[in-house]
């Protein structure tokens, strides 16, 4: 396979994965997922960290560094805010198993 | 080159995204999924550290510091009732982030002689700043209208269709010339038309829809970061960035059919016009209204009570004396139960968590399509702090922002008791029938304050 095929294997695979592991989501998670899907997107900071890494100009260096606390604010807070969503699911009594749909 | 022992490493922090997503649909795994997709971004983040020869360590460790506490500091202090802007402001960063990555990755790209630059890679990046921009500017003016600071109504002026239409030609042909003509200065018009097209894409999108262009920002976003991995060759930032942009758009489609919505309606429905149904002002019909001690006995001599909470019930912090006056109401052998509309609050599913906050019993808690039917059977329904909810126009008023997303079927039950400020119409700026109603009772005021007054009202019955 040349390389833009490799590329746009794992890109199309991915969109498989991606609708089908959150296909049977209940309503009330809608909020939480949204949110911790946010987060994962967050990891463009590694994108960030390396183009800052190679930049070489100081109006590069800063429009880097600009990124990189974008990126953080966006994978940080994001995770911890779902978190914090996610706490008050937990307390619930585990009475029911399964959501109660009729 | 990357190491191999990187590249593996990053497959690992692939895994944890899909695994993260995978536990975040259901209750019971759902901490545990989020925990895991942090792992998994900690993991990619620190693994560049060592993987490559970067430059500057010191300007991008501060900003990593910087970042860590500006998110932790944001996250932890929000209130949970204004989570959903909170959620749009990340999201937005993060298109804004995978923008500027986008350019400097141009700038560094059109240094090299023209010939070497693959014109697909070109295109990527064209990409990632274009739908970076739009998911950041697009994003902050959501939380402009979530946060209040802007009006919540659909914003249309008449040249807004063309304006719209132009910024997307010129954002179509700036990415074009971008692929023949790699140069900096294209990528930074292409970014300021993105930030145009973001904030004409959002403008128009009333209030009650505006959680369902959140997420489809996120997806946007999601699919700029995964454009920005193929540019960057990094095999992680592409898979992450298409799970969510994948999940993203699913998920945008699940909201849109829970609030009985097309996305087209959502993002375009207002330009059609018909859609500007009530005039978003204070009626001055009349209406019946009531005090403290009158409601309360309207609800203690029910056998069946129904509470439809909405997001006022939150935002006045009323959730936890509304738990003590349903404990009270159970203690008299009441039947009470909450009706929890999809939507509820600002976002699906956020009424649940206000509630489970406030430490309301998981069992008390129905949703719509379990409750619906028992709306006939309620002697007394309690509206606290919702509106567009229980709002009949959604089934009797084509034409309403609102019409055909589904609603609570209160206006079904004996009695209809709404406990509001104002008459100030709900978050769609439409006009409620039922408030109208013969066999509704208002009664006005805080909702924390009325609420404690109520409470304090059943008790003395």
């Amino acid at each position: 396979m040349s390389e833009p095929v490799v590329w746009l294997t794992i890109f199309v695979l991915s969109v498989f994965v991606g609708i089908e592991v959150i296909s049977k989501v209940s309503s009330t998670l809608h909020t939480p997922l949204m949110s911790g899907a946010n987060a994962i997107h967050g990891v463009i900071l590694l994108g960030a960290i390396l183009v800052t890494g190679a930049a070489e100009s100081t109006v590069a260096v800063a429009v880097g560094v600009v990124a990189v606390v974008l990126a953080t604010v966006n994978m940080v807070g994001g995770f911890v805010v779902t978190d914090r969503m996610l706490q008050m699911f937990v307390r619930r009594p585990p009475r029911q198993p399964q959501e109660p749909r009729s | 080159m990357t190491p191999t022992w990187a590249q593996l490493a990053y497959l690992v922090a692939a895994v944890c995204f899909i695994l993260a997503l995978k536990g975040l649909s259901s209750p019971k795994t759902a901490r545990r999924g989020n925990l895991v997709g942090a792992f998994g971004a900690v993991l990619a983040c620190a693994i560049v550290f060592f993987a490559e020869d970067l430059d500057n360590l010191m300007p991008i460790l501060i900003a990593i510091v910087v970042g860590t506490v500006v998110g932790v500091v944001g996250a932890r202090r929000v209130q949970m009732t204004q989570m959903p802007q909170l959620v749009a402001l990340f999201n937005g960063v993060g298109g804004g982030a995978a923008a500027l990555v986008a350019l400097l990755e141009l700038d560094e790209l059109s240094r090299f002689a023209e010939a070497h630059i693959a014109r697909f890679d070109m295109a990527a990046t064209g990409f990632t700043i274009l739908v970076g921009a739009v998911s950041f500017s697009g994003s902050l003016v959501t939380f402009a209208k979530l946060q209040e600071l802007m009006t919540t109504r659909p914003v249309v002026f008449p040249g807004l269709p063309v304006a719209f239409g132009a910024a997307l030609l010129a954002s179509v042909g700036l990415s074009a010339t971008l692929v023949f003509e790699p140069n900096l200065s294209w990528g930074i018009v292409l970014a300021f038309v993105g930030l145009a097209l973001g904030v004409l894409l959002v403008l128009p999108v009333g209030g009650a829809d505006v959680p369902i262009v959140i997420s489809l920002l996120n997806a946007f976003t999601g699919l700029a970061v995964a454009a920005g991995g193929y540019v960057l060759g990094n095999a992680v930032l592409l898979v992450a960035g298409t799970l969510v942009g994948a999940s993203g758009t699913l998920l945008t489609k699940l909201m849109a059919t829970a609030m009985g919505r097309s996305l087209f309606n959502t993002l375009f429905g207002a330009l059609k016009g018909g859609s500007t149904l009530g005039a978003g002002e204070a009626s001055d019909r009349p209406v019946r209204s009531a005090g403290p001690q009158d409601i309360a006995i309207l609800l203690g001599y029910a056998n069946r009570v129904i509470v439809v909470p909405g997001y006022g019930l939150a935002v006045a912090q009323a959730q936890h004396t509304l738990r003590e006056l349903v404990d009270v109401l159970g203690e008299k052998g009441i039947v009470v139960d909450y009706a929890i509309h999809p939507v509820a609050g600002r976002m699906p599913g956020h009424m649940n968590v206000l509630l489970a906050e406030a430490q309301v019993p998981y069992e008390q808690l129905k949703e719509m399509d379990e409750i619906n039917g028992d709306f006939k059977h309620a002697d007394v329904v309690l509206v606290v702090g919702a509106n567009d909810v229980v709002n009949p126009a959604a089934k009797t008023t084509p034409g309403a922002p609102i019409y055909g997303m589904p609603i609570l079927n209160a206006d079904e039950a004996g009695q209809v008791i709404f406990m509001k400020r104002s008459m100030r119409p709900g978050f769609a700026g439409i006009e409620n029938e039922l408030l109208f109603d013969p066999k509704t009772t208002l009664l006005f005021g805080d909702a924390k304050d009325t609420m404690s007054k109520l409470l304090t009202a059943v008790k003395a019955l």
